[in-house]
């Protein structure tokens, strides 16, 4: 299935219908090949064993649409546009008609519509609009005569130019926002949760950063130092009785001598061989922490983390021991929702603490260093870095802030076990880094609130949330590959000339930068 | 010694496994030089191709356990690469030439999706079949112990050996086996002399596939019990095997996936069972600390 003439927008068209056939043929045959298995079979639990149910319908309906589609996209491409437009767009709107209707009054609408799932009928509809959309761009770019190409080069310049301009006003306008959300009238206790969730996989991804982005390492455990900060809290908390902000600074320094740990013996591998092992060391940290029973209480878990206090204030409505409470003092109403607003600005705080922290270190030497490492690691050597030392430091300092996460989550959730460390979550972090653009710290927010904040947003598909979840990871990564707000620049550069940041710009600069 | 031969049989049974799913891994690394983390997502999808289709044969009321066997593995290999063709086209060919780690996120992305995808369509629970090869050989005894080879155990690896045996000849013999070699050395001059690269790597993830789809298989019939999470546990233990055996090289991964399972056999037969997961990676750690590219893995040097 050759793309080639997708670039070159026909000129006269003409459809050449063998090819049509044969393409849609072929979709057609893999989708029925992908389908008549897992969709048109279901081993169904019965008594006594496993029952066969068909669903051949459904089978036969995603086949003939696959055809349709390819044949609708193939159309497109060869010139054909207003049939496409025409047909796609009645369609979809005739099933946004009825799925609106479905949801507005509840009643059953399944019997017109091809599948009798509202969220499947809705791809349909997405994908019938998509192709309606893409249709009326090309006619309308073949209207207006052959468009003006842009080259590789300049696209690429235009995108940069955008996302500079993007952070330069997106940093300040996000920490504002950030630093009012709380007292915005529509949130409530809902979206301060998921508010201080998003904001913990921010923290946690400005700490990858630190690793993956800045040093080039590939870090697929990064969990495990979560794991050890979350855990250090919880049994300092448990069995000591030792408070938050007691403990906050040992769970960093207990999560960094684990990366030091760890770091020691594998950060001479390279790439790959880095990533199995960091996978296999969270994997062994969270086998650990559901085995050692008397001291993890393995899988059930740490219950009763003490919540941080206010300077000593506890956010609670009475006092355990009859002292003052946080509301007493400030002689305010009593309000659950208190305790929440906290913690969202510990988090803040912890969050904005990593990210000055990076932008301040990738300007000393050793920050420096990571980046000159991760570009080429011959070159270093040979000016006299230490390869291992500078690697290091990173793989600690990006575990001291796993720690700090780990033991905020530690005392937001009042309850951890082994289940919150699995590896599914050093993929979401990594994920949530990559996706921003590596080394991108705005880009880690917005890639946070989308991958992050959505999902839970959506709570009620639930049953989709992850297939959209791994979707929408496919997704954006093939719509732009090198992460969504990926813009490198250098950091410094030799000539005033070539545009060194002035001094106004030059945090907006640093936080766009490679 | 009776009780060492028991683990022993059973951790090539296990290895078996792992070694199949190696091969996938360790082909696309050597072709393309990325982590197909969905891989282990295609194990599982044949492991359930197959539970389909005994229920199928079951309805259909063929009993013959050999031509059952033959059908089940049959349809599986012919239907589950499907899913490797399919992955390959849609998630990794769009990004060749993309930052390395973009497909690895992908990767990451579809194990998630396909995961979810089976859950949704196959129901969360654990699915149960009942034992098909029952029976075994009595090889040796000592008081109440019976060390059992089970004539199970013996389909298992005569199917991985005869397997690796094709597949190694296909590699070597064959003109696909030629090309995948040549892409493997240099994509650039393979297509400069005429090799379509793009196919070779879609059948590459073919191949890959309808071997983890057998992987799938065996772990069917050998543990009777499989749900939509089987594929990441596996997976990831069959990538340990193939960086034990040295990613990129064949012999190694078949290699690294029998020590692996034996390991992992030997681990739970003489001390803990909890910890053999913990004993598969430390060994994987302490193997690469004093051998970094593996046991059988060709040292790749660096240029400037």
């Amino acid at each position: 299935m050759g793309d080639t003439t997708a670039r070159t927008p026909a000129a006269n068209p003409g459809v050449d219908w063998a090819a049509l056939a044969k393409e849609s043929v072929l979709t057609a045959l893999v989708v029925l090949g992908l389908s008549v298995y897992m969709i048109g079979l279901k081993a169904e639990d019965v008594t006594g064993g496993l029952a066969i149910i068909t669903r051949y319908d459904s089978v036969a309906i995603v086949t003939v649409l696959a055809f349709l589609l390819r044949a609708a996209l193939v159309l497109v491409r060869s010139g054909v546009y207003l049939p496409v437009i025409l047909v796609c767009g009645a369609l979809a709107v005739a099933m946004t008609g009825l799925l609106g209707a479905w949801w507005a009054t509840g009643e059953e609408m399944s019997a017109y519509l091809p599948f009798g799932d509202p969220v499947v009928n809705g791809l349909l509809d997405l994908m019938l609009i998509a192709l309606a959309v893409r249709a009326a761009l090309r006619l309308r770019a073949s209207l207006h005569g052959p468009a003006k190409a842009m080259t590789q080069e300049e696209k690429e310049a235009k995108a940069a130019r955008f996302v500079k301009n993007f952070s330069m006003f997106a940093g300040p306008a996000l920490l504002a926002f950030a630093l009012i959300y709380p007292f915005l009238p529509f949130v409530d206790r809902f979206y301060l949760d998921v508010a201080v969730l998003v904001m913990t996989y921010v923290m946690l991804g400005w700490g990858l950063n630190i690793v993956v982005g800045l040093a080039g390492l590939l870090d697929l455990g990064y969990v495990a130092f979560y794991a050890v900060g979350a855990y250090s809290y919880a049994l300092l908390a448990t069995n000591f009785d030792l408070g938050f902000w007691v403990c906050l600074p040992f769970a960093g320094v207990m999560a960094a001598s684990f990366g030091l740990l760890l770091g020691f013996p594998v950060l001479r591998l390279r790439g790959d061989y880095l990533a199995i092992v960091t996978l296999g060391f969270g994997e062994i940290i969270r086998v650990i922490l559901l085995n050692w029973y008397q001291f993890t209480n393995g899988p059930d878990g740490i219950s009763g983390i003490p919540k941080p206090t206010f300077f000593g204030l506890p956010l609670v409505r009475r006092a355990a021991d009859g002292g003052e409470t946080f509301h007493q003092f400030f002689n305010m109403q009593y309000s659950t929702t208190d305790r929440i607003v906290f913690l969202y600005y510990v988090i803040l705080i912890l969050a904005m603490v990593t990210n000055l922290f990076t932008m301040r270190i990738r300007k000393l030497p050793i920050g420096r260093a990571w980046e000159a490492l991760r570009e080429d690691e011959i070159a270093c050597r040979s000016l006299g870095i230490n390869p291992t030392n500078t690697k290091l430091t990173a793989f600690a300092i990006g575990a001291m802030f796993a720690g700090f996460a780990g033991s905020f989550f530690a005392t937001r959730q009042g309850f951890i076990s082994p289940e919150s460390f699995t590896f599914i979550e050093s993929a979401v972090i990594l994920a949530v880094v990559v996706l921003g653009g590596m080394g991108s710290q705005i880009g880690v927010v917005v890639a946070a609130v989308i991958l992050i904040g959505l999902p839970e947003i959506f709570r009620d598909l639930q049953q989709y949330r992850m297939l959209a979840f791994g979707g929408a990871m496919v997704l954006i990564m093939l719509w732009r590959p090198a992460g969504l707000l990926a813009f490198r620049e250098p950091t410094i550069r030799l000539w005033k000339g070539g545009g060194k940041p002035e001094p106004g710009n030059e945090k907006a600069a640093a936080e766009a930068g490679p | 010694m009776e009780y060492f031969v028991q683990q022993l049989i059973n951790g090539l049974t296990l290895g078996a496994i792992y070694g199949l799913i190696a091969i996938g891994y360790t082909m696309v690394y050597g072709i393309i030089g990325m982590i197909n983390f969905a891989h282990g997502e295609i194990f599982m999808i044949g492991a359930f191709t197959s539970l389909l289709t005994f229920l199928v044969l079951g309805a259909a009321g063929i009993s013959w356990v050999p031509l059952a066997l033959f059908l089940a593995l049959a349809i599986t290999m012919l239907l589950t690469p499907i899913y490797g063709w399919t992955l390959e086209r849609v998630a990794y060919r769009p990004l060749r030439g993309s930052p390395r780690l973009a497909a690895l996120i992908t990767a990451i992305g579809m194990s998630i999706f396909l995961q979810n995808y089976v859950q949704l369509l196959q129901g969360a629970r654990n699915k149960p079949m009942q034992p098909i090869i029952r029976g075994g050989f009595e090889l040796m005894r000592e008081g109440d112990f019976v060390v059992l080879l089970s004539y199970l155990q013996i389909f298992i690896i005569l199917l991985t050996v005869g397997l690796m045996i094709v597949f190694t000849l296909i590699i070597h013999r064959t003109a696909l086996g030629r090309a995948q070699r040549a892409c493997e050395q240099d994509r650039g001059m393979a297509a400069l002399v005429g090799i379509n690269v793009d196919r070779t790597i879609s059948l590459t993830f073919v191949m890959g596939a309808a071997l983890a789809s057998v992987a799938g298989f065996i772990f069917l019939i050998n543990y009777g019990v499989i749900d939509f999470f089987i594929g990441f546990l596996a997976g990831i233990k069959a990538f340990t095997a193939a960086v034990l055996g040295g990613i990129g090289s064949l012999p190694g991964a078949m290699l690294g996936g029998f020590l692996i399972g034996l390991i992992e056999a030997f681990w739970s037969g003489y001390f803990t069972v909890e910890y053999k997961d913990v004993a598969a990676f430390g060994i994987l750690v302490l193997v690469l600390i004093f051998r970094p590219t593996g046991l059988l893995g060709k040292p790749d040097i660096e240029k400037v």
